[in-house]
């Protein structure tokens, strides 16, 4: 399949450098720019100049015709009194948060379906993983009628134990843990094969250890395995920060653009996605991408500079 | 029980012993079993929707089995969004960026591990160093450089800027680093030429690698939404995941063709998962470990 593109390539490096001894020289010659050159000009113009430009952007204004005018920190200091950004930066918080109370569940949950000889573990790892796999916007879909609440069947559940359940996702406040719920449902999986590869490199004999001083499943879990497993756990929930905070999709897909608590429930990536592309304030919108990139960056330093108070490597 | 296959099973696993390995054991399978069913309720809901009737899905309390299964509902999807022409796009998109990935991913991969070349560390530093960013901060100039290139409601505008992948570079040369070297010094000795040892002698042995990076784009690929929402407008230009998401508009109310049509858009994926969901969660994990 991918043969003409890579003969072609080949033929072209054949044509233009006669064949040499390099034995012992220090480099490989052009060969290897051949190699890096496609993603290197690729990244560079998708990644490396919309970098730039995107920061270009944030001090400018979208002219009526298109085009940009320099207006310096306008649209910063339009973003610090913008309470909307403020309300979607707790929103996003709210969300990452409710998805982070997963990693626990997983952790659990991935050292019961790795006990040595337990039955059908396969069947359960197919069941834990399936929303992590399936498409956001169809699972999407799903929850908006499970959460409706007129006729969701989540209502219909509580109704049984005599709550009178909300209507989750039309109500501020609700729609954000709604959402947050259903972040946690399809993530779950992913947190779990991560630990579950942690888990695998805890050596047995620590195990055999415990069992012969007579510690508890349940000791053995808390002393050995939960501070072995530190690594991946610090790597599960630096992945689900970095996530949280893009989220964009479920929230996009679950409430709807018609939806009345959309302006309470807006995430910084639907803000961002709002100015820019319905209202086409690319200026702003690219100050809050930057806002966005900047949080993110300040989370990530914060939990590394965090990871070695509670880290363990082995 | 009896005592022999007692000693089987002490034999088979570790350190614990086989009475309290059945007891927490047991308690294992309930916990599992009902989170368990928490994870899958949503897709049994979804279709035991589909194929029910709007009423019965408006009726409460709810209808668990609509009785006379509603076939039909699937064939609704077909005449009452451009669901063919959505699929298309998603299948395209995903073939494209898979192909162009692992074309691209493992010659500079490949590079990266095995080569030498001035400027190499800064080069790979350059490219790794987009892996940090938020994929929003690039997204307005994106839009602008596609918009530019006449590319917007066309399949390689949503797909071109999703060919180039740090993170697959940095998997392929995690992987080609774990290779053996001895292979190449035989090769390089028998007179191949760099591009021959890389084509026939390291990308055979990279396979485990290449599904690994062929599960993770199919899976980014397919459920993707934000990008093909930019830089498509019309229904027929998009992919499912934007299709899907933008059609409430016109078939709010038939609430069971909505969930048919989710079921078909996300079955490709499901069924591939099912049928090699061993590959595919190494695959994942290998790619997280890394």
């Amino acid at each position: 399949m991918t043969l003409p593109a890579g003969t072609t390539l080949g033929g072209i490096a054949a044509a233009q450098r006669p064949a040499r001894q390099r034995a012992g020289s220090p480099t490989d010659g052009w060969w290897p720019w051949l190699f890096v050159l496609p993603t290197l000009l690729g990244v560079l113009v998708f990644y490396i100049w919309p970098l730039f430009q995107t920061g270009y952007l944030s001090f400018t204004e979208t002219g009526p015709f298109g085009g940009e005018t320099w207006v310096g920190t306008e649209n910063y200091a339009k973003m610090l009194g913008d309470k909307n950004v403020g309300l979607a930066l707790v929103n996003t918080v709210v969300y990452t948060v409710i998805v982070l109370l997963g990693i626990p569940v997983a952790i659990l949950l991935a050292s019961m379906v790795n006990r040595p000889g337990l039955r059908f573990a396969t069947f359960y790892r197919v069941l834990f993983f399936m929303p992590y796999i399936a498409m956001p916007t169809a699972v999407a879909l799903v929850w908006r009628m499970i959460y409706n609440g007129d006729f969701g069947i989540l209502n219909w559940f509580l109704s049984i134990f005599g709550i009178d359940g909300p209507y989750w996702t039309s109500t501020p406040g609700f729609a954000i843990v709604a959402v947050g719920i259903v972040g946690m449902w399809s993530s779950l999986g992913f947190s779990m094969i991560i630990l579950s590869a942690g888990l695998k490199n805890i050596p047995p004999d620590f195990y055999e250890a415990a069992q012969l001083d007579g510690a508890s499943r349940w000791k053995q879990f808390t002393s050995i395995t939960v501070p072995l497993l530190t690594p991946s756990i610090f790597f599960v929930t630096i992945i689900s920060v970095i996530n949280g905070f893009q989220l964009f999709d479920l929230l996009y897909a679950i409430m709807g653009s018609r939806n009345p608590a959309m302006q309470q429930s807006q995430s910084l990536v639907y803000i961002f996605y709002n100015q820019a592309f319905i209202h086409n304030n690319r200026g702003y919108a690219a100050a809050i991408a930057m806002l966005i990139l900047l949080v993110i960056g300040i989370v990530t330093w914060f939990q590394f500079r965090m990871q070695k108070r509670w880290v363990n490597y082995v | 029980m009896s005592s022999s296959q007692l000693a089987q099973k002490r034999k088979t696993n570790t350190g614990f012993s086989p009475a309290q390995r059945g007891t927490n054991n047991s308690r294992a399978h309930i916990v599992l079993a009902v989170v368990g069913f928490i994870m899958v309720f949503p897709f049994l809901w979804q279709l035991i929707m589909s194929l029910s009737t709007n009423a019965q899905v408006m009726s409460v309390p709810p209808t668990f089995w609509p009785g006379e299964l509603q076939w039909q509902n699937f064939a609704a999807v077909f005449t009452k969004v451009p669901f063919l022409s959505q699929l298309g796009v998603s299948i395209t998109i995903t073939v494209l960026r898979v192909l162009g990935q692992v074309v691209l991913c493992c010659m500079a991969g490949y590079a990266f591990a095995r080569m030498r070349f001035s400027f190499k560390g800064v080069t790979l530093g350059i490219i790794l160093s987009i892996l940090m960013v938020p994929s929003q901060v690039y997204l307005i100039p994106q839009f602008q450089i596609i918009q530019n290139l006449g590319l917007l409601n066309t399949v390689w505008g949503i797909v071109l800027p999703g060919i180039f992948s740090a993170f697959g570079v940095f998997l392929m040369r995690q992987f080609f680093m774990g290779l053996p070297t001895e292979l190449e010094e035989a090769a390089r000795l028998d007179g191949a030429n760099p591009f021959q040892i890389f084509w026939k002698v390291m990308l055979p042995l990279a396979a485990p690698g290449i599904s690994a990076l062929v599960i993770i784009t199919t899976l980014w690929s397919w459920n993707d939404l934000l990008w093909p929402l930019v830089v498509t407008t019309y229904a027929e230009s998009m992919p499912l995941s934007a299709g899907l998401a933008t059609m409430q508009g016109s078939v709010s109310t038939d609430y069971t063709v909505m969930m048919a049509a989710s079921i078909m858009a996300m079955a490709p994926v499901l069924i591939l998962f099912i049928a090699l969901q061993r590959r595919v969660i190494d695959g994942l994990a290998f790619s997280g470990t890394k």
